[in-house]
């Protein structure tokens, strides 16, 4: 079977034959297509946020579309990284922001509200994905309140505690004894 | 035959891969026997160690029995040898090995152009360990290939199970370094940040180099009630301040000796401002490490002593107090153990039942459950301290 990553092993060493089970589960799959989304469209908020207002008949608010954007860009890398869940509810936030930014723009006398209507359901849309991908993806760490097994017994000294510190005291107080 | 396999972020599976082959005269192969899952393999989980390629083969922590031997090795092994394999890799003939100090052998780093990049210098070659040391396959797996193998082993003998002796690859003589490297005197307290595995056997060591009080710093009460069990005093820091509490436990003094057991991937909580600036850095490439425990070290420790780090760092650490560090004339010794400079010690200690290091434990598993076990070490999920693998 191919395997891309066998082109850059080193002569000789192990090549994959068969590929085992991935650890990655399908809502790590929509948490990372998620973080490149929200890189994406922050890209197109910060860089060209003209257009962004323009077709929102939102002018004027260039500015706002700009931190929008830094806030998307941000809140993909964290999607991206080992802590997405973080990421993802970030994302969650940041689209209750979008909405009211979006609904303060759904005025009569706006002539692009169509866009804006449009825009929301998107968001909408998007909102709900987030959601679901940020319940998926909750870390599986315990938390502090639960059950744990201790090891109270494991000195790992066979002859006990007791016997390891004396052992050391005899060593130290040994006429021979090197101190540095 | 099986392996365990790294593709990417949080991504190892256990693959099919080709065995290994003798390369070079001095290689020999091995049949894994047991193998272990180390701390600082999570690093390469959450991709923090730049250098890895999807295909390379995880694991430093191996043994197992030789199953063939090359040309060169010289009559230093035979077939049928029971060898635990340190995860350095040694030549046993540079300048550095002959000094003692294997872990920057001069040698045997195939890719050594790569490190002396990053480092200024090269470094020895480790099994499983990042493109950066060599790209070496590592020994999660059935069969492993053991370069310059008449150096790189330690011959144990049979009737001591494997479990107390796996951990000579790594962790054991990792924590005992780190006490070494304190000096430690009758009267020190030595206080050691991160309960891991590496932090269990430096709290052992420095009980057996006879600290007069060990400290051990951590959050998780299975890990502390073993650092308990070992002789130390445990602080909690979630529920308690490590410098008050240090205090309180050196007379105001400070520990004249600190390890950090813990390294690059310090907790992140927001009572501790700076790790949480340290994790957003990490995330977008501002900075490789989180070295909150560096840091908190030279703020407690007592002046003119010792920093001892065994916890791995990869890169670039921010906001350093060096002027902390300069002013209270604190030492700081660092380094890759120099595994085959401590094991003759270490194997007598562990014949004389002075010390059994498969206290550590808690799960084995076989080879083809590692994936999932690397999920449950990195979650502390089911009490999870340490991980043996058997193929």
């Amino acid at each position: 079977m191919f395997h891309f990553s066998n082109i850059v092993r080193t002569k000789g060493d192990p090549k994959i034959l068969e590929g085992g089970p991935s650890l990655k589960r399908p809502e790590d799959q929509v948490a990372r297509a998620l973080g490149w989304f929200s890189i994406g469209l922050g890209a197109v908020e910060f860089f060209a946020p003209k257009r962004v207002t323009g077709t929102l008949g939102m002018e004027g608010h260039e500015a706002l579309v700009r931190a929008f954007g830094v806030r998307e860009i941000l809140a993909g890398i964290v999607s991206l990284s080992v802590d997405k869940n973080a990421g993802l509810w970030a994302r969650v936030g940041g689209d209750g922001l979008d909405a009211a930014a979006l609904l303060s723009g759904l005025t009569s006398d706006n002539p692009k509200k169509g866009n804006i209507a449009l825009a929301l359901l998107v968001v909408g849309g998007i909102t709900m994905l987030d959601y679901r991908a940020a319940q998926d993806t909750k870390p599986r760490r315990p938390s502090r309140e639960a059950r744990r097994r201790l090891y109270p017994n494991r000195s790992g000294f066979p002859k006990g505690l007791a016997n390891a510190r004396s052992g050391a005291k005899q060593i130290a107080a040994h006429p021979t004894a090197e101190r540095s | 035959m099986k392996a365990l396999v790294w593709h990417g972020k949080e991504d190892i599976r256990c693959d099919t891969v080709t065995d290994p082959e003798i390369q070079d005269p001095r290689d020999a192969i091995i049949k894994v026997t047991s193998c272990a899952i180390c701390g600082s393999d999570l690093h390469l989980f959450h991709n923090f160690i730049p250098g890895m390629l999807p295909g390379d083969i995880m694991g430093h922590e191996t043994m197992g029995e030789v199953v063939d031997v090359g040309s060169g090795v010289d009559g230093k092994l035979t077939k049928g040898d029971r060898i635990v394999v340190p995860f350095t890799i040694i030549c046993g003939e540079c300048d550095q090995c002959k000094r003692g100090n294997f872990s920057v052998c001069e040698t045997t780093n195939r890719k050594r152009h790569l490190a002396e990049k990053v480092f200024g210098h090269s470094c020895a070659g480790l099994f499983g360990y990042t493109h950066l040391t060599g790209g070496y396959p590592g020994g999660q797996a059935e069969y492993l290939r053991v370069p310059y193998a008449d150096a790189t082993h330690i011959k144990v003998p049979a009737g001591i199970p494997d479990e107390q002796l796996l951990f000579f690859s790594d962790i054991f003589p990792t924590g005992w370094q780190a006490a070494v490297q304190c000096d430690i005197e009758p009267t020190d307290t030595v206080a050691i940040w991160g309960c891991g595995p590496v932090g269990q056997m430096a709290i052992r060591s420095a009980i057996l180099l006879g600290a007069n009080q060990v400290i051990a710093i951590d959050c998780l009460p299975e890990r502390l009630s073993m650092a308990e069990a070992g002789g130390a005093t445990t602080i909690n820091f979630e529920t308690q301040s490590v410098v008050e509490r240090l205090n309180e436990l050196t007379d105001g003094k400070g520990p004249e000796k600190c390890i950090d057991c813990a390294g690059m991937e310090a907790h992140v909580m927001a009572s501790q401002p700076d790790t949480l600036l340290d994790r957003a850095k990490q995330m977008v490439m501002l900075e490789s490490d989180r070295p909150h425990v560096l840091r908190e070290m030279i703020y407690v420790c007592r002046p003119g002593g010792i920093i001892s780090v065994a916890g791995v760092y990869s890169g670039f650490s921010d906001k350093m107090p060096m002027g902390a560090f300069m002013n209270k004339g604190l030492t700081m010794r660092t380094g890759q153990t120099h595994v085959n400079r401590w094991t003759d010690d270490l194997l007598r200690r562990i014949e004389d039942g002075e010390i059994d290091p498969s206290f550590v434990i808690t799960h084995t598993v076989p080879l083809s459950q590692g994936p999932e076990m690397y999920q449950v070490f990195r979650d502390k999920r089911d009490s999870c301290v340490k991980v043996v693998l058997k193929p």
